[in-house]
């Protein structure tokens, strides 16, 4: 069947309308479809989202197999925005930035499955709030190098960042005390 | 307005400039999304916050300078005309969401148009960076420049553990999309491209069209870009995209090598043809006319093709849109319309660069 709009492509797409009752068929090609706005195009996304919202009602507890029930009721709501768990898995968004707070509990999973089993941010930290926690991180960083050279026997290493450390968690105390 | 001066306008001053590996690297972007720590995102807001986020972007940057690249300029969606967010969707410098859904929605632009920053998207904020051919890491740190200046006004959503808090699951860490555009005729043609494909998804990278999810690859243009945002750093993920751009753009050089050698005649015969195509055609379509372009960019970057600058696909890419068309033309066209304005505009192009 040829497109009835161009005459020259197949129709590939066949659509039914139904106005009071009375039916029209169309018989068109998508390119014709798309030119008349027979569908939208704003169609993208849409199969990535739903296969996201897909995710989230595979519930965790049912995934391992465990016979307990989620942890999250579906009427828990996010006390800012008013988004409840119940329309976050259905819309696979968050609403405000509290709600990750609210749904905590559950959003591990989800995470691991989108981000390939990542669950903790690495990398950029805002300037504003960038200090503490980049200090945080240079502290855990040291640490377990500090393990690898002690069991590596390498003690002056290990001393050297044992030095390190210090120095930086006291001047995290000082700023504290400065703070308060 | 004269063909030359529209073009001028049509195509972002950036893409005019060649970068690294431009002859198969056409552009590289990052993403960065962002949300005000306490609003409601975009998604769910009610209309008076969106509008808040708007006038507070239109007082605070409104012809603001940002550093040494001039002033921005900053644009309620609601205020262009149907045709004009066609062509802002066509030049890459907002999204199709932002276009289609977004009436509380707003854009800050740089002069260059390099830097855009959606405002109301998905995310309160989508800053995109935009640079000639291949040189990710160089965007990352201009884009991070952005987000850095402005912080100074607007305190993120942030959480420790999760990083930047974002609308979807799918962006929460680093907010981070970067991304490549990438002209792979070689690998298309030698059917290279739907083996490469999964492989490249294993890695945890995505192929699209040229524009973006669910498109299809027009004129052999294809956008790679990174899946995950959470657990890498913005160094590694922009490393890992890195690297994988490179070994394609290895291969498709020896795809071309491989084609010119082996198929010399076949090759320069078919791009002889796409080239004839455009140049006295006088109905053209935008399928066709992206396979052809994209045959006469390969012809100039392998030789066949003399005294025609390899920026024309960038270029005619852009224009042979509906929506360029219809801006040029300065009312909407029907389908056949479009298609022999496509045709004229193409020629009277091509026409420019013999004189």
């Amino acid at each position: 069947m040829e497109c009835q709009e161009c005459h020259i492509r197949p129709a590939t797409l066949h659509l039914t309308n139904v106005v009071n009752g009375q039916k029209t068929e169309m018989h068109v090609c998508e390119h014709c479809a798309k030119e008349n706005g027979y569908v939208s195009y704003g169609q993208e996304g849409y199969s990535l989202h739903n296969l996201l919202s897909g995710l989230f009602h595979m519930n965790p507890s049912t995934v391992q197999g465990h016979k307990h029930f989620s942890q999250a009721p579906a009427a828990l709501a996010c006390p800012k925005c008013g988004l409840t768990y119940n329309e976050f898995t259905r819309i696979g968004k968050f609403g405000c930035a509290s709600c990750y707070e609210t749904f905590e509990d559950n959003l591990n999973p989800i995470f691991r499955r989108v981000h390939s089993g990542n669950t903790k941010h690495e990398g950029k930290i805002p300037k504003r709030m960038g200090s503490g926690i980049e200090k945080k991180r240079k502290i855990a960083a040291y640490r377990e190098s500090m393990q690898q050279f002690i069991q590596e026997e390498e003690f002056e290493k290990a001393a050297e960042l044992r030095d390190k450390i210090r120095l930086l968690e006291q001047q995290s105390d000082e700023q504290e005390e400065g703070d308060s | 307005m004269s063909l030359e001066n529209f073009m001028s306008d049509a195509i972002s001053p950036w893409m005019k400039e060649n970068g690294p590996d431009c002859d198969i690297v056409m552009s590289s972007r990052i993403r960065l999304a962002r949300n005000f720590e306490n609003r409601t995102f975009p998604l769910i807001a009610k209309a008076e916050d969106l509008d808040d986020v708007l006038d507070f972007f239109q007082e605070s940057y409104q012809d603001a300078d940002f550093n040494d690249r001039g002033k921005l300029q900053f644009l309620r969606i609601a205020d262009l005309s149907p045709i004009e967010k066609k062509v802002f969707v066509e030049k890459h410098l907002i999204s199709p969401h932002l276009a289609e859904h977004a009436e509380e929605a707003g854009v800050l632009l740089s002069e260059s148009e390099q830097v855009s920053i959606m405002v109301n998207e998905e995310d309160h904020l989508r800053i995109q960076l935009y640079l000639p051919g291949f040189q990710l890491r160089k965007a990352l740190s201009e884009a991070f420049e952005v987000d850095d200046w402005l912080e100074q006004k607007i305190t993120y959503a942030f959480d420790e553990e999760r990083g930047y808090l974002t609308t979807c699951p799918t962006n929460v860490g680093t907010g981070l999309r970067a991304s490549v555009m990438m002209h792979l005729p070689a690998l298309t043609m030698t059917h290279q491209m739907n083996r490469l494909t999964p492989a490249i998804n294993q890695l945890g990278l995505v192929v699209r069209g040229i524009y973006g999810e669910g498109s299809e690859a027009q004129g052999n243009i294809y956008q790679i870009s990174n899946q995950i945002t959470l657990g890498k750093s913005e160094q590694d993920i922009v490393e890992d995209l890195e690297s994988v751009v490179s070994q394609l753009v290895e291969q498709e050089r020896q795809a071309r090598e491989t084609l010119t050698e082996e198929l010399s005649i076949q090759l320069e015969d078919r791009i002889f043809r796409s080239y004839g195509t455009l140049r006295y055609s006088r109905i053209i379509e935008s399928k066709e006319a992206a396979t052809c372009l994209s045959d006469v960019r390969l012809g100039i970057d392998i030789g066949y093709i003399q005294d025609m600058p390899q920026s024309i696909l960038n270029e005619l890419m852009v224009l042979i849109q509906p929506g360029f068309l219809q801006h040029y033309a300065k009312r909407s066209l029907s389908g056949r319309e479009r298609d022999v304005l496509r045709a004229s505009l193409i020629r009277e192009r091509l026409h420019l660069e013999n004189n």
